[in-house]
């Protein structure tokens, strides 16, 4: 048996399949303010069809607070779930139609109102069927009923067919169930804090392999982890693992969140858990037989994730140049294994430029000059010295920009070979890149020709 | 003698059902990726695959112009590559210059701690995948850069062997002792023009041109570097 509810007057806010779960796990929304619910083995908790239909009634006048629509409702009880829908939306109340007596209830129902689209029929072709029915002299549910099936075929084809079945309630199809949305979250709260994060990665254990399992029975994955830490000290401790790829992995997802934490670790003992995530659809992808062999993304991020933690997370990625004239301009981005291949092979031609060593930051220098140019350099750190004879130069660039920000720059570069004083020989020679701040008069070496 | 004779005569009797167990392996030429540079390539045979290769040689020797032609060359060909970078001496700049895509390299500035460059290694070189990876010590001073554990060296030939992993080594000093496959020891020659443009006449000789065009003062610099390839 199948009961539908019918409402036109409920809140926009409150859902009608929502209330139908308290009464059914089954339940179709056949459209806005119509649900259709299988009320098969309901009886051991509400007795007969009809107490239910009561019960459902009575249910929706309370307020929304006792899990009410605070509206009335239309409940029709019927064998097959079209004809519970056509008289619960032409009947208010409560109507029982008892099984093959369908015609006794909507037989009176005018042909006009007769739903085509439960049994998929066209808007177009079903208006030109109930026009040739109203020519016919057809206006009711029964007179359609009463006609010769055949007589219908013949004339009618099979949607005249099927809205025939529709109007003696006789159709017979499944409900088209409507899943409640999925939830990809989980927490827990303990029974302590927990201050360590050994006890603490079994809980992240436990709860990451039910979320992942979800992920797994919806065939999703994701791409973002969010953790949520309830600490001791009334704070909330938050924290996204945003991941290039959609994954589904508990295993590589647990070392991502110890190491994550081990980063940024709370300020206090962990008193409850939550994990959520954003299901999306997993990566698929073929890789070309000729393409070069990439890093495994999974095992790539754990190893992203490992060195951010030996050399901090600003000191790893892709180095991409900015669209300005400030020297050593850079971002480093996150490393991102690319996509696309890569068809530059022609046009590489043969680019040999002469590489670059910088010294970051710059080395402080003292240059004496001879006319104007650089003639002797010394300058040191800790690291790195640069003294001696300058024997060549090229130069000076004068570069200068940003001048309406606080941090703008001019200076004059040159390029120098410089030898040191006390040597006689060639192979000692280096090539530094040299420049002068024209604002402080200050020397720097700024990096090494190699 | 009987005892020869022995040993020879049940080699003669295993060879059938063993085969080839007795011969000696025939050497197979390693994979190798270019360097980008026709001469080096020339000289070398380009940087062996599954290998350690040693680049050392003094400040403008021009170990930085032949990694960066190295890098351009593997990223322009899919490879994903690796920089760990001791000292944070790379010059975007400058390797943009020389093509290197950026898309396929993984920059990790070391800040000058020599652990967690050879740490950040390991980590790189058990990942698996990247085409190559190398290490950037030229600016690490030579007593530290000898006071390197053999043991690293070793780890690290041993991880990438059989795989299409090469890992080239950028120091002032040859440091990876009997590990690398393939040392060159680079030597700045002395010779600078702002006008002249060399192509070594010997295969042994390498020319890199540099053009820098500034708004005051265009002009062209050259520098020359020698490679030696020690086999």
């Amino acid at each position: 048996m199948f009961a539908c509810i019918y409402s036109e007057k409920i809140a926009p806010e409150l859902s009608l399949p929502d209330f139908a779960y308290a009464f059914s796990p089954v339940v179709e929304e056949t459209r806005p303010g119509t649900v259709v619910i299988d009320v098969d083995g309901c009886d051991l908790l509400f007795g007969s069809a009809y107490q239910l239909a009561q019960e459902v009634s009575r249910r929706a006048r309370r307020s929304p607070a006792d899990g009410g629509l605070n509206a009335p409702v239309s409940v029709a009880i019927a064998a097959n779930p079209d004809a519970a829908i056509h008289a619960a939306t032409r009947l208010p109340g409560i109507t029982f139609v008892s099984s093959g007596e369908e015609l006794s209830c909507l037989g009176e129902f005018p042909i006009t109102h007769l739903d085509y689209a439960l049994v998929g029929v066209e808007e177009k072709v079903a208006a030109e069927i109930l026009e040739t029915l109203r020519l016919w002299g057809v206006h009711t549910f029964g007179d359609f009923a009463s006609l010769p099936v055949t007589g219908v075929s013949e004339r009618l084809g099979q949607d005249g067919v099927r809205l025939q079945q529709l109007a003696t309630g006789k159709t017979e199809r499944p409900l088209k169930v409507k899943q409640p949305a999925p939830v990809f979250a989980n927490s827990l709260e303990l029974e302590y804090p927990l201050s360590e994060l050994e006890p603490l990665s079994f809980v992240f254990a436990r709860l990451l392999h039910q979320l992942c399992a979800a992920l797994n029975s919806y065939a999703l994955a994701t791409n973002e982890l969010q953790v949520e830490l309830q600490l001791e000290n009334q704070t909330l401790h938050e924290r996204r693992l945003s991941l290039p790829y959609p994954m589904r992995d508990h295993k590589v997802f647990l070392k991502l969140l110890l190491l994550d934490t081990e980063m940024h670790p709370p300020a206090a003992a962990v008193k409850a858990i939550s994990l959520a995530c954003e299901p999306v659809k997993p990566r698929v992808m073929q890789n070309g037989l000729f393409v070069p062999l990439a890093p495994a993304p999974d095992k790539l991020e754990l190893t992203l994730a490992r060195l951010a933690k030996l050399v901090g997370e600003e000191n790893l990625g892709s180095p991409a140049l900015l669209d300005t004239h400030r020297p050593d301009a850079f971002i480093i981005n996150k490393f991102v294994l690319p996509s696309k291949i890569n068809n530059r092979q022609s046009a590489m031609g043969n680019r040999q430029c002469l590489g670059l060593r910088m010294f970051r930051p710059p080395l402080r220098a003292v240059v004496e000059t001879a006319q104007g140019l650089p003639a002797q350099i010394s300058a040191w750190s800790k690291q790195r010295s640069v003294y001696g004879k300058v024997i060549q130069l090229a130069g000076p660039w004068r570069t200068t920009g940003d001048w309406w920000r606080e941090d703008r720059w001019a200076r004059d570069e040159w390029d120098v070979a410089v030898t040191p004083s006390n040597k006689t020989s060639t192979e000692e020679t280096g090539l530094y890149r040299i420049y002068r701040k024209l604002d402080s008069e200050m020397w720097f070496v700024e990096g090494n020709y190699d | 003698m009987r005892s020869a004779l022995s040993k020879t005569e049940i080699e003669s009797n295993l060879v059938g059902r063993f085969g080839d167990a007795f011969r000696p392996h025939e050497k197979v030429a390693p994979e190798t990726l270019s360097t980008g540079i026709a001469e080096v390539d020339t000289l070398t045979g380009g940087i062996p695959r599954g290998a350690i290769t040693e680049i050392f040689g003094p400040r403008s020797s021009g170990r930085t112009s032949l990694l960066y032609s190295a890098l351009a060359y593997a990223t322009a060909h899919n490879e994903i590559c690796a920089l760990v970078d001791t000292n944070d001496v790379f010059a975007p700049t400058a390797a943009a210059a020389a093509g290197v895509d950026f898309e396929r390299l993984l920059w990790i500035r070391c800040a000058a701690n020599l652990e967690h460059a050879f740490k950040a290694m390991d980590l790189l070189l058990h990942a698996g995948g990247f085409g190559l990876v190398i290490l950037d010590i030229g600016d690490v001073a030579g007593k530290d850069a000898r006071r390197i554990i053999t043991s690293w060296w070793y780890r690290f030939r041993r991880t990438v062997e059989n795989r299409p992993t090469s890992i080239v080594v950028i120091s002032e000093e040859a440091c990876t002792r009997s590990c690398a496959a393939l040392t060159l020891e680079l030597h700045g020659t002395g010779e600078w023009s702002r006008t002249r443009v060399t192509h070594g006449s010997l295969l042994r000789f390498n020319a890199i041109k540099v053009n820098r065009c500034r708004p005051l003062m265009p002009a062209l610099n050259e520098s020359q570097f020698r490679a030696q390839a020690i086999s």
